[in-house]
């Protein structure tokens, strides 16, 4: 049995160990243990009812922990809050089977300190726990604080996006774009032409060879729009296979039928792409706005759709031209008069 | 060199909770920078601080040594900044154990965000319920800074304590000379260790 000096000096630098006869009862525990058992005293009882030990497994008896060497075990208490322990146990003088175990909450340090509400002072001056658990509550704060900065930076992606004026698939400009060049064209009553594009048969090259596939068929097909037309043109992607062209300062019919049959052209030469080729080809609706003509945004868009629909009509590939009679005719076969969805 | 946006944001969140919004962007359109909000985990040019502060000094006509003095305590009693409090009570069980604990401040801090660099401090124990905090003023005024700091933190504590400011010894160096009246003075704030984690 240990005197009482030795007893003192192990509370000061182990408070949580335990001193355990040859019986493997309790004969004493150190100043953090008693703390945290409140009352209920461990002294006097058996170290295995106190505690279950998860490892060493298949240990049943007291004879089973006894060793000439040290051991390491894995603890758990067998009361509510069922704290884990990690622990070693050492004989505490030779040969008379009385043994010492030291316990550490390990990487339960937190749930030990806040079930038991615990104390700088309920630790060893060389113990880390502290240290461990101002660590844990630092980097927690600048988690939080990464975190934060992290959701405002998000945050200003998406509005950034929101606000730009770029397709980012094809490098177009995208329909925030469309509508603000022209609402500016239109205010200002100026010349200008529309051209309402839809891609013939992407859906097919999309659904037989991928997405993939048809984004890089839609890459193309903004290369060539974008070499077809004038560097102060506007070509903007407005929906998924849908194209709008603004052209300012047309001279006459004849220019936009020639820029309308080069691109059909330009589209419906196969586009080859992982060995096999895509085919798809155009068809276009297209409004020439006369200068002092000022329709309404929609009514334009509308007329550039009523046109594109009779090119689709007309067995596509095709451009078509706005005019007033297109729309009765459009009526008369129950065609969509505003932008309604397409035929594909 | 860069400086961390914690000391910026810092500067920033004690003027504007005191004097206000318009006054902070104020401090920032005099001190030449054309935005007023700082990042806490983002770094900024070195030149930045210092010149807030003397634009601090500028707009709202205090010296620089009250402005710093506030700033620290600010950083302790704010409760937006209660995680502070939190990490220096992690220091000591009392005041004096506290002011021991800072010798090693600079280099808790690293430990929690790894390249805030403070200047360092250092206590001396003069006579019996006299101490010397010595402070490397590399940031001008740190040491009226770490005055209010332990300010605050006596209170937060419960005990009295007499501060004084005054220059180093050593060029570069400021001294925060205190006479503890009493360790355990007043309750105290509560602080448990495990209540800051969620």
């Amino acid at each position: 049995m240990s005197s009482a000096k030795e007893v003192s000096a192990l509370d000061v630098l182990c408070p949580m160990h335990l001193i355990l006869g040859p019986s493997g009862h309790i004969l004493h525990a150190g100043p953090t243990l008693c703390k945290m058992r409140k009352g209920q005293g461990l002294s006097g009882q058996r170290f295995l009812e106190v505690f279950e030990v998860k490892r060493p497994r298949a240990l049943n008896c007291m004879a089973d922990l006894m060793s000439d060497e040290p051991q390491k075990l894995r603890l758990k208490l067998r009361a509510a809050p069922h704290t884990a322990f990690k622990g070693v146990l050492v004989p505490a003088k030779d040969g008379d089977g009385t043994m010492i175990v030291n316990l550490s909450f390990g990487i339960s340090i937190l749930d030990g300190v806040r079930d038991f509400a615990l104390t700088n002072a309920d630790f060893a001056a060389t113990d880390l726990a502290i240290e461990m658990l101002y660590l844990i509550e630092a980097k927690t704060a600048a988690m939080e604080a990464s975190y934060n900065l992290n959701s405002k930076l998000q945050g200003a992606k998406i509005a950034a996006e929101e606000q730009a004026y770029t397709d980012t698939l094809t490098g177009l400009k995208n329909r925030r774009a469309l509508d603000t060049v022209l609402t500016r064209l239109l205010s200002a009553s100026n010349s200008f032409a529309v051209m309402h594009i839809d891609l013939d048969y992407f859906k097919t090259v999309n659904d037989t060879l991928g997405h993939a596939a048809g984004d890089y068929v839609l890459q193309h097909v903004a290369r060539i729009m974008v070499d077809e037309t004038r560097s102060h043109d506007l070509v903007a992607r407005v929906g998924g296979d849908e194209f709008t062209l603004v052209l300012p300062e047309v001279r006459d019919e004849g220019t936009l039928r020639r820029v309308g049959r080069r691109i059909i052209e330009r589209l419906e030469v196969p586009i080859p792409y992982d060995g096999t080729d895509c085919r798809i080809s155009a068809s276009i609706g297209t409004v020439w706005i006369q200068p002092g003509e000022s329709p309404s945004m929609e009514d334009l868009l509308s007329n550039a759709d009523v046109a594109l629909y009779a090119s689709k009509h007309a067995g596509r590939a095709t451009q078509t031209l706005y005019t007033p009679d297109l729309r009765d005719a459009a009526n008369a076969i129950g065609a969509p008069a505003a932008r309604a969805p397409r035929p594909a | 060199m860069t400086m961390h946006g914690l000391i910026n944001r810092s500067i920033q969140q004690y003027v504007s909770h005191t004097y206000g919004r318009p006054i902070w962007e104020q401090i920032t359109t005099n001190a030449g920078l054309d935005f007023s909000d700082f990042e806490g985990m983002l770094r900024y040019a070195r030149s930045y601080t210092p010149d807030l502060l003397q634009s601090a000094e500028e707009v709202l006509g205090r010296p620089r040594g009250d402005i710093m003095e506030d700033i620290g305590a600010f950083l302790v009693c704010h409760p937006g900044f209660e995680a502070v409090r939190r990490l220096l009570r992690f220091g000591g069980v009392d005041f004096v154990d506290f002011m021991h604990s800072l010798d090693d401040l600079d280099d808790r801090v690293r430990l929690a965000v790894p390249d805030l660099i403070l200047p360092k401090v250092e206590l001396q124990v003069c006579a019996d319920g006299h101490f010397s905090l010595i402070c490397d003023a590399s940031i001008k005024g740190y040491g009226h800074v770490m005055m209010g700091v332990l300010r605050a933190m006596a209170d937060d504590y419960g005990a009295l304590a007499l501060l004084e400011h005054s220059q180093g010894r050593a060029a570069g160096t400021e001294m925060v000379s205190i006479t503890l009246v009493e360790n355990d003075f007043a309750e105290g704030r509560a602080f448990s260790l495990a209540a800051g984690v969620p």
